[in-house]
């Protein structure tokens, strides 16, 4: 996915002095070229639509979120920019209000996430080892059989495995959901990371192996430095689908002790879906840790989706 | 045992979450240092490595999978055969013939309105000044979790009657313009499509990163070539751009699609399914888990596991023709 159009700037015939136009390179003519497209209003006009079409909704409510609840109610948030009356309130009540108590939810989520990021991660490490550097016999079919796994929609799986979890007796703790989370991310990390895997030259396993090493050693010393960014990036990608889920969270651990942000959150919008001073607030709240890893590991999450999007 | 499963202070939960982590590190480095010993069989390794993921997936997937479609065929109490009679109520129910229409519109509307939306977006932001923010908005609500999404969303839409001041800013918009305010998640089809426009606005940004990408990739001397023939930006866009990127298209089309099908998160919460709004991936949930409805309920689960198949078969088919293009 390398895009870099870094032409050297091939020096003209001769450096003169004279104000004729220098020989673009090609990436500063398609920048050119970009700022005529865009200099057509019509495109421009698209773009800004869009742009705003995309940003202000998450504004207004991020506006309405430090409102006081009387001017929520009674008038519309763009009329704070004209009057503006500022208020914590609506976090204090949140975060510490005895129905609502977001700190709590706020930790289960963290709970939660931490390991549902960790343990499918390790898994599908070492699956994905034993399908790009071992050979047995069946490999390319269970590989393809993993893969295929990402057919099953996590619903199917509900019902049978919440039979299990009560018979052994777990439901209504974090492991059902602990679980559940590692089960459900396993055939597309394997699948991602198994990619990756595949792009390291195999010459270096192999002198590596000459060298005696066994293949925790190879693992942990050859393979692990280099897999980093790969698993950086999907580490983001499962670290934002764990702690934006609904489902798991309302199936698996909706139990108050064990339930999520979301779950807390989609419940405000059912029992008080006109409060729009905890619905607001509640909503920031639940968005502060993704957002934040999102815009400051942005690269990494977008060259997980490319790997595992699109391939040329 | 006791406290492992049931956790009240936060200092508690996180104890336990540690004693999770190290349990697994601890099983998992056993499990290595066992099988790493010199002259050990080839199986036995194959088996460490791959034996916890294959456990787990065969559990938590394949078994209940199959269970799931054995219960479609039974009664809500899951003993009694009835048939295909739960198939003949999904398809035979005016209210769930509703249920599937909706889930139609969704999984053809979502993934083809945010691919428009995100090959326009990439095409004109791409390499303008502004285009690393202006990605990074659109982008933005892939890291809001639906549940925060359906909630930003709804307060735009939010009602009051045309006299009082708005509090919504699409009803402010349409008083502003002289009409009045809407209930606008009250009457279908309408609220469906307001309802599909909420996971558009979350999806738009992953169809522009992926499409964004591609168009980068496109070789210069191809738009150079073109630019000599003396294309407009349309012919260049409709000939060049759009044939060029192809593949990254339908995977995107197809990625979006099986996300949509299995979402539930938009209905869930900004109208509960009501008012003709629930998909199969909500009715789903409802039946099984609110309503006892098993029976019901894993034919709904079943439906969406056959209707993703055909979409991940066409991706997979388009990903292999695109590796022997190579």
């Amino acid at each position: 996915m390398s895009q870099a159009t870094t032409v050297p700037d091939v020096p003209g015939p001769a450096p003169t002095k004279s104000t004729g136009p220098r020989k673009l390179t090609k990436a500063e003519q398609r920048a050119v070229d970009a700022k005529t497209r865009l200099s057509s209003p019509w495109a421009s006009v698209i773009a800004i639509v869009i742009a705003i079409l995309w940003s202000v909704p998450t504004l207004g409510l991020f506006v309405t979120s430090f409102r006081p609840e009387i001017d929520i109610r009674t008038s519309g948030w763009w009329t704070f920019f004209g009057d503006p009356a500022v208020t914590w309130a609506n976090y204090d009540a949140v975060l510490y209000g005895g129905s609502t108590n977001f700190i709590d939810v706020f930790v289960n989520t963290i709970v939660i996430t931490l390991p549902a990021v960790i343990i499918p991660i390790t898994l599908a490490l070492l699956a994905a080892y034993a399908f790009a550097w071992l050979d047995f016999p069946g490999r390319n079919m269970l590989f393809v059989a993993v893969f295929a796994l990402q057919i099953v929609p996590i619903q199917i799986t509900m019902i049978p495995l919440l039979t299990q979890y009560n018979n052994w007796g777990i439901v209504g703790s974090f492991w059902p959901v602990w679980l559940s989370h590692t089960i459900f991310a396993l055939p597309l990390a394997i699948f991602l990371l198994h990619n990756f895997m595949m792009d390291i030259p195999r010459s270096l396993i192999e002198a590596a192996r000459v060298d005696g090493a066994g293949h925790v050693k190879i693992f942990f010393q050859v393979l692990l430095p280099l897999l980093v960014p790969a698993i950086a990036a999907f580490g983001i990608f499962q670290f934002l689908w764990v702690w934006n889920d609904l489902l798991v969270g309302l199936v698996f651990g909706s139990s108050p002790d064990v339930a999520p942000l979301t779950v807390r959150l989609a419940d405000l919008t059912g029992t008080r879906g006109t409060a729009w001073h905890l619905l607001s607030a509640g909503a920031f709240v639940a968005m502060v840790v993704p957002v934040t890893v999102f815009l400051l590991l942005q690269r990494y999450f977008v060259r997980g989706l490319l790997a595992g999007g699109v391939k040329g | 045992m006791e406290f492992l499963l049931s956790t009240g202070t936060p200092v508690e939960k996180f104890i336990v979450m540690g004693i999770a982590i190290l349990l697994f590190v601890a099983v998992m480095a056993l499990v290595l240092f066992l099988t790493d010993r010199p002259r050990m069989p080839q199986w036995i390794t194959v088996l460490a490595f791959l034996g916890p993921a294959a456990l787990l997936v065969v559990f938590g997937l394949v078994y209940p999978a199959i269970v799931t479609m054995i219960n479609s065929f039974q009664g809500d109490s899951g003993r009694d055969w009835v048939g295909l009679s739960n198939y003949a109520e999904v398809f035979g129910s005016p209210a769930l013939r509703v249920v599937l229409l909706n889930t139609l519109l969704w999984v053809l509307l979502v993934p083809l309105v945010s691919t428009a939306v995100g090959l326009v977006y990439a095409v004109l932001v791409d390499r303008t000044r502004f285009e690393k923010l202006a990605k990074t908005l659109v982008f933005l609500p892939m890291a809001i979790s639906m549940v925060g999404a359906s909630i930003i969303w709804k307060f735009v839409y939010d009602f009051k009657p045309t006299s009082q001041p708005q509090t919504g800013l699409a009803n402010q918009l349409l008083v502003w313009l002289g009409f009045d305010s809407q209930q606008f998640l009250l009457t279908w089809p309408w609220n469906t499509f307001f309802l599909i426009a909420v996971m558009v606005w979350i999806q738009s940004g992953f169809a522009m990163t992926i499409l964004s990408a591609s168009i980068k990739a496109i070789p210069d001397d191809i738009i150079e070539a073109a630019k000599l023939d003396g294309v407009t930006n349309w012919q260049m866009f409709r000939s060049v751009t759009v044939p060029s990127i192809r593949p990254a298209v339908v995977v995107v089309v197809t990625t979006i699609a099986m996300a949509t099908l299995k979402v539930f998160d938009i209905v869930f919460t900004m109208t509960g399914g009501n008012f003709d709004t629930s998909i199969v991936a909500n009715e789903f949930y409802t039946r099984s888990f609110v309503r006892a409805e098993t029976g019901i309920g894993a034919t709904l689960a079943v439906l969406l596991f056959v209707m993703v198949i055909p979409i991940v078969v066409y991706n997979v088919r388009q990903m292999k023709l695109a590796e022997e293009q190579r």
